[in-house]
Parts: C-alpha cells; sequence; structure tokens
C-alpha cells in the first residue's frame, strides 16, 4: 500500500507513458475539454486513470455532491461510472451473448444530435418509435447531446457499455411512456435498477421517492412502481436493441418485442416538474 | 493564484524578444523539462516547456493556463479553501505580516486574480492608519482651540486614498470574480483592476513600493522575464514578494503531501469544481516548480538584493523575498 501512496504520481506517470507509446490512436472529435487533443491520457477520449483510494473517494464525494444538489448530473454520472464496474461486467457480458448486442458492441453505435436524421424521423407516421422519440424530446425540451461522457471506466468496451446505458435512457422514457418530471424519472430509475443493477440507479430509486409529494408517492409506491419493477425484471436488456436501426418500426411492436408492458397510467409532458 | 499569461497577439513580439533575451537572461527558469516522455510530436524548431507533467510548445501553455484559470474561476475560493482546509489563509495573511505596509504605500499584486491579497493589503494599511490616528490623539491630551480647528480642517478622506492597490492579472475571468467580491465587501477606493501579463506589465518604471505574487509565477511561462519585469516596476527601495508552493523538506510529511495532492486534490476538483484536469495540472505544475534555494537564486540573478525565504507549513509554500535597491 505504502509505495503505491508514496510514489502516486510516478504510477500515473509511468501508466501514461505506457498509454502514450502503445495507444497513440486518433484522437476521435469528442465534446470534453481541448485536453484531449494530445495522447495524453487514457484508454479512449476522455479517460482519466485513477487510483483505487482515488475511485473510492470520487465515490462518496460525488455521492454527497448528488445528494446535495440532485441537478449535478456530473456528479450522478462520476457516482455511476465509480460503483458500477460489476454491473457494467454484467451488462456487457449480457449483450454479448445477445446477436443484436454484440452487433452494438462491435459497431459501437453512439446516438447524438448529428448521427440522427432529425427530418427523416418527423416524417415517419405517429406511433412508430422514431416519432414518438422526437415527440418526447420536443415536448420535455431535451436533447440527445447532454450527456456526460465517460471518465472513470478503465476498459475501454466496458466505458462503452456506460455510455450507451446513458444514451439509451432517453429512449427508455419514451420506451415507457415516462415524461422527465421527478415521478417520470423515479419510474425509469426503478425500471433501470431492475434491469442493470448498476449502484447508481439502485441509489436513485431509493432516494428519488423522498423528493415526491404524497400523491405522486402513492402512485408510485402502488401502480408505477412495481409496474416499473416487474418490467425491468422480464424485459429483454435494452442495452442490446439496435435503436438506431428500428425508428420505423411501431411502439407498440417494439415494446412487444422487449416484452414491456404498456405504462399503468397515461403521464402527459404537460405536468412539468414536479414538488 | 492566478495565472500570468501570454496573449496570442503578443507570441509574435515574444519571438523576436526571444533572440534577444537568451543571453542576457537567467537560465534555470527557462528550458522545459522533458521529463522523459517522447511525445508524439517533435517539437525541433519551437522552444516547448512544462505544462505540469506534459510537455508543450511555449505558446501551447500560456493559452492552456489561461483555460484552466478561466474553467476554474468561480469557484477558485471554494476550491483553496477545501484544498488546503483554509490554512491559505494563514499563509496569506502572515505574507501581509511580512509585508507590514505602511499607509501610503502603493502596492502592485500581479496575478491577484480574485484579489485576496489586496483585500488583506488594504485592511492593514487602514488598521495601521487607525492605530496611527488613535496614537497621535492620544498624544494630544489637552489641544488648543487652534489644533482642534487644524485638526478638523486638514480631517479628509485623503489617507486611506494614499496607499493604492493594483490587481493585475491576465485572466478576465479571474478579475471578474475578485471584482464581484470586492463590491460585495463595499471596498472601492483605493484598488483598481487591470488586465496584464506578468512578463510585460503595462505599468512604467519605479512606480511601486511592493510587488507581490501570490501563488502566481509558477505558471508563468518565462519566470526570469516576470522577475525582471518586477524589478522594473518598483522603485528603488522597493520590495519583492513571492508566495509560491515549494519543497516539503521533512521526508515523511513529503511523502504524506504527495499523496494528498495527487490523491485529493484533483477528486475535490471533479467534485467541487467538476473539473478533474485543471486541478491535476495544478498540482504536477508544483512539482515542477524550482525548490526554494534555486529560486532564490533565480531573485539574485534578475538584480535583486538581501533575498531570502521563508518557510510555512514545512516548506509546503515558501516566501519570497527581495529588494531592489
Amino acid at each position: 500500500m505504502w509505495p503505491c501512496v508514496a510514489n502516486p504520481f510516478k504510477l500515473l506517470q509511468r501508466h501514461r507513458v505506457l498509454i502514450s507509446k502503445a495507444a497513440c490512436v486518433q484522437q476521435l472529435h469528442s465534446s470534453s475539454s481541448e485536453f484531449t487533443d494530445s495522447c495524453y491520457d487514457g484508454l479512449y477520449p476522455g479517460h482519466i486513470s485513477t487510483t483505487p483510494i482515488q475511485k473510492a473517494l470520487l465515490a462518496v464525494g460525488s455521492g454527497v455532491a448528488a445528494l446535495q444538489d440532485p441537478y449535478r448530473h456530473d456528479m450522478v454520472a462520476v457516482l455511476g461510472e465509480t460503483t458500477g464496474h460489476l454491473a457494467l461486467i454484467n451488462l456487457r457480458d449480457r449483450m454479448r451473448n445477445d446477436p443484436e448486442g454484440y452487433t452494438i458492441l462491435t459497431e459501437r453505435p453512439r446516438i447524438r444530435l448529428s448521427t440522427l436524421d432529425l427530418s427523416k424521423m418527423a416524417s415517419l407516421p405517429d406511433g412508430t418509435f422514431g416519432r414518438e422519440y422526437l415527440r418526447f424530446l420536443d415536448d420535455n425540451h431535451v436533447t440527445p447531446d447532454s450527456r456526460a461522457d465517460v471518465k472513470f471506466v478503465d476498459n475501454e468496451e466496458l466505458a462503452y457499455v456506460m455510455q450507451r446505458y446513458r444514451e439509451v435512457h432517453d429512449l427508455l422514457h419514451t420506451l415507457l411512456g415516462m415524461p422527465t418530471n421527478m415521478l417520470g424519472e423515479v419510474a425509469v430509475k426503478w425500471f433501470e435498477a431492475a434491469q442493470t443493477g448498476l449502484p447508481m440507479c439502485a441509489l436513485g430509486a431509493v432516494l428519488g421517492p423522498l423528493r415526491l409529494n404524497a400523491s405522486r408517492l402513492q402512485s408510485l409506491l402502488t401502480s408505477l412502481g412495481p409496474w416499473a419493477l416487474q418490467n425491468g425484471r422480464q424485459a429483454r436488456c435494452v442495452l442490446s436493441i439496435f435503436y438506431e436501426r428500428r425508428w420505423e418500426q411501431s411502439l407498440e411492436d417494439l415494446r412487444q418485442e422487449l416484452n414491456i408492458e404498456p405504462p399503468p397510467a397515461i403521464l402527459s409532458a404537460s405536468k412539468k416538474r414536479s414538488t | 493564484m492566478a495565472a500570468p499569461m501570454r496573449q496570442l497577439v503578443r507570441s509574435v513580439i515574444r519571438l523576436s524578444h526571444r533572440n534577444v533575451n537568451v543571453t542576457a537572461a537567467g537560465v534555470s527558469g527557462r528550458s522545459g523539462c522533458c521529463w522523459g516522455t517522447p511525445s508524439c510530436r517533435c517539437f525541433s524548431d519551437d522552444r516547448s516547456t512544462h505544462f505540469g507533467f506534459e510537455t508543450v510548445p511555449e505558446e501551447e501553455k500560456a493559452k492552456r493556463v489561461y483555460k484552466v484559470f478561466e474553467n476554474v474561476a468561480q469557484k477558485y475560493d471554494v476550491m483553496n479553501d477545501a484544498m488546503s482546509l483554509g490554512i491559505h489563509r494563514l499563509w496569506k495573511d502572515t505574507l501581509l505580516h511580512v509585508m507590514h505596509p505602511q499607509p501610503g504605500a502603493r502596492l502592485l499584486d500581479v496575478a491577484g486574480g480574485t484579489g485576496d491579497i489586496a483585500f488583506r493589503f488594504l485592511e492593514y494599511v487602514r488598521s495601521q492608519q487607525e492605530r496611527q490616528k488613535r496614537r497621535a490623539t492620544r498624544s494630544m491630551q489637552t489641544p488648543s482651540w487652534q489644533d482642534i480647528s487644524n485638526n478638523y480642517s486638514t480631517e479628509d478622506e485623503e489617507g486611506p486614498q494614499e496607499s493604492r492597490a493594483v490587481v493585475c492579472d491576465i485572466n478576465k475571468e479571474m478579475l471578474k470574480v475578485g471584482k464581484q467580491k470586492a463590491d460585495s465587501m463595499g471596498i472601492s477606493s483605493g484598488l483598481s483592476w487591470v488586465v496584464g501579463d506578468a512578463e510585460e506589465l503595462p505599468f512604467d518604471d519605479d512606480q511601486f513600493d511592493i510587488y507581490t505574487i501570490a501563488f502566481g509565477i509558477r505558471n508563468v511561462t518565462h519566470i526570469d522575464q516576470a522577475l525582471q519585469e518586477a524589478l522594473r516596476v518598483l522603485k528603488p527601495g522597493g520590495r519583492f514578494m513571492c508566495l509560491e508552493f515549494s519543497k516539503v523538506t521533512n521526508p515523511l510529511l513529503a511523502r504524506l503531501y504527495d499523496a494528498y495532492s495527487f490523491q485529493m486534490i484533483p477528486v475535490l476538483g471533479e467534485v467541487i469544481a467538476g473539473d478533474w484536469k485543471s486541478y491535476q495540472y495544478l498540482v504536477e505544475s508544483i512539482r515542477k516548480f524550482p525548490d526554494q534555494e534555486e529560486f532564490k537564486h533565480m531573485i539574485e540573478d534578475a538584480g535583486f538584493y538581501c533575498v531570502q525565504y521563508l518557510n510555512f507549513t514545512g516548506g509546503v509554500v515558501a516566501l519570497h523575498s527581495g529588494f531592489k535597491l
């Protein structure tokens, strides 16, 4: 322990030299800071290598920060990355065992405004997945580009799985029919916790309800919650679906394929920010 | 702790200056310590320097330091308190006590960004002024009517305005934060905010009584140039004071300090300010800065006399002081 701690920067530097020598890859354009322009660090753009102590400190610190200010999405992201190692391995293995999931792992699609053909999706008929997703983005004023990049996962493939999980989150909202208010988010978190087993989802699922008012809490506990949990368990792995090729598919059809029941109550997006 | 920095426009001027300065100036601060990484790019024609543990061309260092401080400006003071557990306040208070400025002194605080030193200076000088006034009134126990009327006519606000503090920083974001602080503290007189590069100060010769640079000089690309500029703008008899992180001598404390710096500080940066890399740079830049003796020689080379240093907290921070004579 002591040698590791005594020369942490030497270890980091050695690590960095090895990385930069061995993997001076074409740096993909990344939305993170300009520091990634040089072959400075990491197994992938945006990667920051961390010692176990740093990961532990990050997990605790980000947990506290996220609890104090739930709107700090970057802290929630960091918490997920530092605590999710085992769950990510599990997810990755599930994806590998699924043929479509395996394709995703090899092709590495990213869901971003630049990769989506918005005009084509808008021209799709109502009830198709693509059209409903676009409607969801418009109604809730969100964009797929607001997801933070993965930084602290020390395996390039697992980092992609994490990134995919983040990008699929909005699609899940569409699939489950949940808006982005607190109740909708908590319902999606319960689904994700049951599906992925990520500790950050579990934490969000447990602590999220604390911020709901009484009537929403009741609706969560009686109908939405059990529905989300049950579907999370029985549904196919949502990360294994190549959504980018299924925009034309009807939403109902997709739900059936994934083994997801339609939501119990249609929460309209007009019910804005709760609590 | 702000970063005096090179602006893009000046890089051309600097390139022409460089040939002139090569022989004249002291050498040690300049060369990039290519610490071992055979970097992907070849810097054969460009001079390179260190940016933390990375090697970069000199122009790039200035840009990157600017970016670092632009990113951290809003959370700078919070982070200082968190990282040093509030001890940085004691360091800065001690700087002022060693400085012991008298009313009427003119201070230039370079890389003064958020204004910590300047605020303390003004407060110190004002309390000195109060003390002097009290002493004066005590000595005048039984004044005549003539004395009293003289006193009332000369009693104006000249005193506080005589001491002036100028905060100079290359980074506009840091100055903005400093100005906001000054406004909220209600300090307005005797304080000015100037954008400037420590290597090329926008002031005439022989202007200031005291020149301070607190936690800024390690971010300067050419430390020797900054020292020469300091010599230039100080009045004869003026004092140069530099507060900077330095080498810890005690080996046990050094290991604890390293562990804390590299494990804890970037984590704090990520959690509080959402910026790991800037704080990683900050702790690395501390390691690249020369130690107490070497820096003392650099100051002497620049032309200062009676150079000495004081260690705080076992050498974590050192206060270097020199005089222009």
